[in-house]
């Protein structure tokens, strides 16, 4: 690790004050220290924020439920409102990382994970992510765990997220707070592309600490399913993973949500072809034509033919089973 | 230590291990798994990974499993920790201890704290109970010998022993 | 006083238990000592090329830093390959740590920081810069046949007349297996403590599986007096192979403290466990025939595997192919390519491993062709002579892990269609292979001390790598010296003990059990004749009704001080034991069958492994607690091998890129479902004098194989290229 200095806010206000390009906040340091070790992040800077009034988890006026940043992941898996409500995030968070990792990382964190692509992680290594502008070698070289979707010619990185991908497909708005004041940010626009400035995972100014996440009132605890397609039974990052939420009028589809994550450098959906099934019936045929227009889109790389047919029968699936209830 | 730190200033840290307290200066750089294991002289708390991919630094910080090796020294300020050093009472093992010697549950012993510490965790979660929930929820601790057959019969055998409680000090 | 219980054979706890579950053995990396100095190894970012410059101005200037280690500046060190020679090294030169400018492979140790905390170490060493003039590599021996030279390696002699037999035969595989590059990843990653002593001499904690090999590596290559040099190994973290060489950090510590005249330790990082032997990156070519009723009239075997620049790494890859089954046409072939990556090293049931995966896969092969259940067509080609050799068997008892191993798998409801068995989403299939590996023996000393309070103390310089060495020692000891298992301590992993080989092989307690034996027997009888000669109503008393306990020597219910019999001193004795002569004109082997059964989730590409039953049969089993768990593991070991363990490497940088344990993906316990084991009775007076062959490597063997063969019966599908992932259960 390069030396830091070390800070303790004991409010929100002054760790937004303290906050600027050279320094970070840390809450778990599950993956922040992961990286420092690495010598891949070398913050001057840690702000801890884990005196900040930011461990609650509450109802919202509009029937929803608002997650303090600082809750734990399993915490939040285990909080009965949201088994209740929203067992597509409960299902995504178990799925994901360790029991101890979950006792440390945060919510806030969660969101703010960066990739795991292996040349990322290696500082012998170019990578456009680390260093802009030195290269991309997972292009030509290893790339079985890249995107297929939305990458760009600097960077085929994807996001390690699960409970991401559950938020995504939930339609959670982002509560941050920076100097200029709160803004709320809807979780499709939190996350970004590569493009020509795959250093961004996401849209967070340097100034800016999550407060919160807001979820919509439930409409998809009896219908959803979060499914993980990984290398082993468990503590593995998804090859592919698909969250699934559905609401269904009789046997045809009221609303449709599908996320991918594994796939791409942020959680991906696909809103307007989940708009174009509406009113179609609940069928795996229709989930078959709706996974085959969403990965139309798909551009593998050599190593990753295989994510296309995978991410295509992994959503057939998942919609299946979220289509027979209850999280199974 | 003071002589050779100076890149960040050292910062007054109190820490109950095991039952004992410490009044502490440390470089805010310095994980717990090294605090612990350089300077404690807490060494059964192992390093595997050095990265929160093995397990094998588990510990219980306020009764609660985690990965030693990715958390900062001077974020436990105040803070109640449990090692393996702390899970016998006296001279008497613990029944999860004595569990995995009868069902050896490991080979070189390198992993077992963490396993021991993990499986305390899983105890107070209160959240398995099944041999595969058991599986699942001790699948953060790695063995390479591969003993998990017998870590599994050992933590079911435990499990009822400790009455959902971590059966340690809080 | 009764004779006790005899231990052998007992379920015996560990001894070392209650030290391994309260977190107070110590491992290498875990000795303190007044001022100890940490250091911390830069490696080299590139696969081949010399380096230009170092400058470590930036690193030095870090407060707490001591030194910065390199090829410029290191003390002196032996020039000749002969010194770094060690018990297992291979044929060639070995990599001289910090030796010279030039760089080997990705990940080559180049500098070694060392600092006041392993922080400020592993900070400085970010700062080291280091130019390299960058040279052309290649790692993928994929593209590298064409570099391909014989095998250093006398293969046994082609028998019959292969290409005749295997034209004329009705029923053929010619199929090509490829598996990839593995790494051992201990738990405990590898350490050195090296203890400056007040005079000048080395303590030594090392994890190493032979204490004695690290001392004469030392002793050769600093040039140093064998008695300046102590190592120790109380306890080894697990280590599966990769602590049968002296490793580099092993180097870098002893270096670190003759210069500084300071203790330092040396801890590698889980990166950098990836930045010395591994089992190699192998394809191989099995073609086999059959008659009718399945009897194998041609086999050939053809191994192509990768190895360093400097070094030829062998192992018994084929050699097996000419051994299990009865043939009369045989042939092998067994080539290496060297590439610019790290020299391989023995891992777990090293060549068998990876030969009986292409062996028993074809032999899968080979049963479908022939239109037989694949356990029957291993059946009709048993054989209890090594034909390799011409010679017989000890004894070989693989009909009874057939016969039991499909019993209590179920085996005998199988039925042979592919595709026959389905449940929810899955495929279910059942697949068997067979397992050999040889069960040798090597010289071995030990010695045995018996106070005068009738504690007997017997040590050895082997190791206990997670074996069960401390236990099944101590038990071999209690019962030839007629005592109670409490009364003994066996002592290890200490290079002052008398000499044993390396721990591995599974030859540890064939070789230094008997010699533990012996020399506890020998104790047994100088202790008997000191108390006949001292009492003469003992004269004519059976040596077997003598037994020590409560610091006496007692004869039915006479009991005599052994402080008196000994006069105050201990007796102690020391044995060299040599192979038994018996094992002369035998073949000698243990030998596994496994059987799997695994559900298949085509849409997802996913294999689960349900449910294994291994049957092993490997002579008398000295304790069927440890053994088991040693069986077990290789199981574990066999379905990472089947299903997920695979280094991968970036050709084009040359290096190792899933450096990590998040993506070198080895079995969690989820991963791990119902695992049987069975031990078959088989009595062997000829192996060696404790009838018992050894169990730390026959666990894996075929095991991947199995798994292989039982994908294919869930899904029709023949998988050749391993690890079986995700991305080839989905691939047209």
């Amino acid at each position: 690790m390069t030396p830091f200095t070390y800070a303790k806010p004991s409010s929100i206000d002054q760790a937004v004050q303290l906050a600027g390009p050279g320094a970070r906040f840390i809450a778990g340091g599950t993956n922040l220290l992961d990286l420092m070790k690495e010598n891949v992040a070398r913050p001057a800077q840690l702000i801890d924020i884990n005196d900040l009034p930011l461990r609650d988890i509450s109802p919202t006026p509009d029937g929803g439920l608002r997650i303090g940043a600082l809750v734990s992941n399993a915490e939040l898996a285990w909080n009965t409102l949201v088994e209740q409500g929203y067992p597509l995030l409960a299902q995504a968070i178990l799925a994901g990382a360790s029991p101890q990792l979950r006792n440390m990382a945060s919510t806030g964190g969660n969101l703010l994970q960066r990739t795991r692509c292996l040349y990322f992680y290696d500082t012998a290594t170019p990578c456009n992510k680390r260093a802009p502008g030195s290269g991309c070698p997972a292009r030509d070289g290893l790339n079985r765990n890249h995107a297929i979707l939305g990458a760009s010619p600097l960077c085929v990185a994807v996001h390690p997220s699960d409970m991401c991908v559950a938020l995504a497909a939930l339609e959670a708005r982002v509560i941050v707070r920076g100097r200029s004041g709160e803004r709320c940010v809807a979780f499709a626009d939190f996350h970004r592309l590569p493009g020509d400035t795959p250093e961004r995972d996401n849209t967070l100014a340097d100034d800016e600490l999550i407060l919160a996440i807001e979820l919509p009132a439930p409409r998809f605890a009896a219908y959803s399913h979060y499914l993980k397609v990984r290398d082993r039974a468990s503590y593995a990052f998804a090859l592919v993973s698909v969250a699934a939420a559905l609401e269904l009028d009789g046997s045809a589809i009221r609303t449709l949500h599908v996320a991918l994550g594994g796939v791409a450098h942020k959680p991906w959906r696909d809103a307007a072809l989940e708009r174009q099934v509406v009113g179609q019936p609940a069928t795996a045929d229709t989930y078959t034509h709706f996974a085959d227009s969403l990965l139309r889109a798909a551009r593998p790389l050599p190593g990753n033919v295989f994510k296309v047919r995978l991410a295509r029968n992994a959503i057939v699936r998942a919609l299946i089973q979220a289509q027979r209830g209850k999280c199974q | 230590m003071s002589d050779c730190e100076p890149l960040a200033a050292l910062l007054p840290i109190q820490l109950t291990v095991n039952g004992q307290h410490h009044l502490l200066q440390l470089p805010p750089w310095l994980t717990l798994l090294d605090l612990l294991r350089d300077q404690l002289d807490l060494v059964g708390t192992r390093k595997g990974c050095d990265h929160g991919q093995c397990g094998a630094c588990t510990v219980l910080r306020n009764g609660r499993r985690v990965n030693a090796c990715l958390t900062l020294a001077v974020m436990c300020d105040g803070d109640t920790l449990t090692t393996i050093e702390g899970v016998a009472q006296g001279g008497t093992l613990h029944p999860l201890q004595q569990a995995f010697i009868r069902h050896d549950a490991f080979q070189c012993g390198y992993c077992t704290p963490g396993q021991i510490c993990s499986a305390l965790g899983l105890a107070s979660e209160g959240r398995a109970h099944t041999r595969d929930e058991i599986r699942e929820g001790m699948s953060g601790n790695l063995c390479r010998c591969g003993a998990y057959s017998n870590i599994t019969a050992a933590v079911e055998e435990a499990l009822p022993l400790m009455n959902g409680q971590g059966g340690c000090r809080p | 006083m009764n004779l006790p219980q005899p231990s052998n054979g007992q379920p015996l706890d560990r001894i070392d238990g209650p030290a391994k579950v309260t977190g107070t053995a110590r491992y290498a990396g875990e000795y303190p000592a007044p001022g100890l100095l940490h250091g911390s190894v830069v490696g080299s970012p590139i696969a081949r090329g010399s380096v230009r410059a170092i400058d470590c101005s930036a690193a030095l200037a870090v407060p707490g830093v001591i030194a910065v280690l390199h090829h410029q500046n290191r003390p002196p060190m032996a020039g000749d390959d002969a010194p770094y020679q060690d018990a297992d090294a291979a044929d060639g030169q070995p990599f001289r740590p910090l030796f010279n400018d030039q760089v080997l492979y990705s990940g080559q140790p180049l500098a070694l920081v060392v600092a006041q905390t392993l922080e400020l170490a592993r900070y400085a060493g970010t700062l080291v810069r280091i130019e390299i003039d960058e040279q052309p590599h290649q790692t993928d021996l994929l593209c590298a046949f064409d570099q391909a030279h014989d095998a250093p390696v006398e293969l046994p002699k082609p028998r019959g007349d292969f290409a005749s037999a295997y034209a004329q035969a009705p029923f053929k595989v010619d199929a090509t297996y490829s598996t990839p590059v593995e790494h051992h990843n201990p738990m405990e990653p590898h350490a050195s403590t090296v203890i400056y002593q007040d005079d000048g001499s080395l303590l030594v904690h090392d994890k190493t599986q032979g204490t004695q090999n690290s001392q004469d590596y030392l002793v050769q290559v600093f040039n140093l007096p064998k008695d300046r040099v102590r190592v120790r190994a109380a306890y080894v973290g697990g280590a599966f192979g990769s602590g049968l060489r002296p490793q580099y950090q092993l180097v870098l510590a002893t270096m670190a403290a003759l210069n500084l005249k300071r203790s330092v330790r040396v801890s590698l990082t889980r990166q950098q466990m990836f930045t010395f032997g591994y089992r190699p990156r192998t394809v191989q070519r099995l073609r086999l025939a059959a008659d009718a009723q399945g009897r194998l009239q041609a086999i050939h075997h053809e191994a192509i595997a990768q190895t360093s620049r400097f070094e030829d790494f062998t192992e018994h890859v084929v050699e097996w192919s000419g051994m299990l089954y009865r043939c009369d046409n045989v042939a092998m072939a067994y080539k290496l390519v060297p590439l610019d990556v790290y020299t391989p090293l023995d891992m777990r049931a090293p060549g068998a491993a990876l030969g009986l995966i292409g062996l028993e896969c074809a032999m899968d092969e080979l049963a479908r062709q022939v239109g037989m259940d694949p356990l029957a067509l291993r059946r009709v080609n048993f054989t209890d002579i090594n034909g390799n050799e011409g010679k017989p068997y000890s004894s070989k008892a693989l009909l009874a892990c057939y016969d039991q191993g499909a019993a209590v798998f179920g085996w005998h409801r199988r039925e042979a269609r592919p595709r026959c068995r389905c449940e929810g989403h899955e495929l279910i299939g059942w697949g068997m292979a067979g397992g050999a590996w040889e069960a040798m023996q090597m010289k071995a000393s030990a010695r045995a001390r018996l106070d005068s309070e009738g504690h007997l103390w017997v040590g050895s310089a082997t190791t206990d790598i997670g074996t069960g060495t401390y236990t099944v020692m101590t038990q071999i000891a209690a019962d030839a010296a007629s005592m109670a298992v409490s009364d003994v301590t066996f002592e290890l992993g200490d290079s002052a003990l008398p000499t044993a080989p390396l721990q591995g092989g599974s030859f540890t307690v064939s070789s230094v059990g008997s010699a533990v034996r012996q020399v506890c027997q020998l104790l047994r009888g100088a202790l008997v004749k000191a108390a006949k000669a001292q009492y003469p109503a003992l004269a004519g008393e059976a040596p077997e009704r003598f037994v020590v306990r409560e610091g006496k020597l007692w004869v039915g219910d006479s009991g005599y001080a052994l402080d008196t019999i000994l006069q105050g001193h201990a007796l102690e004795v020391k044995v060299d034991a040599e192979p038994s002569a018996r094992r002369q004109g035998f073949a000698t082997a243990t030998h596994s069958a496994v059987f799997v059964e695994v559900r298949v989730d085509e849409a997802l590409g996913t294999v689960r492994v349900t449910r294994v039953v291994s049957a092993i049969a490997a002579g008398r089993v000295i304790n069927p607690k440890t053994a088991r768990s040693q069986i077990l593991g290789g199981v574990v070991w066999g379905l990472g091998m089947a299903l997920q363990e695979h280094t991968q490497t970036d050709h084009g940088l040359g290096r190792f890129m899933n450096h990590n344990l998040a993506e070198y993906h080895m079995p969690v316990n989820a991963d791990i479902g119902d695992i049987e084991v069975i031990f078959v009775d088989e009595p062997d007076d000829i192996v060696n004098e404790l009838g018992s062959k050894g169990v730390g490597e026959i666990g894996i063997i075929g095991v991947a194989a199995a798994v292989a063969n039982a994908v294919q019966h869930a899904t029709g599908r023949r998988m050749r290229d391993f690890p079986l992932t995700v991305d080839k259960l989905l691939a047209d």
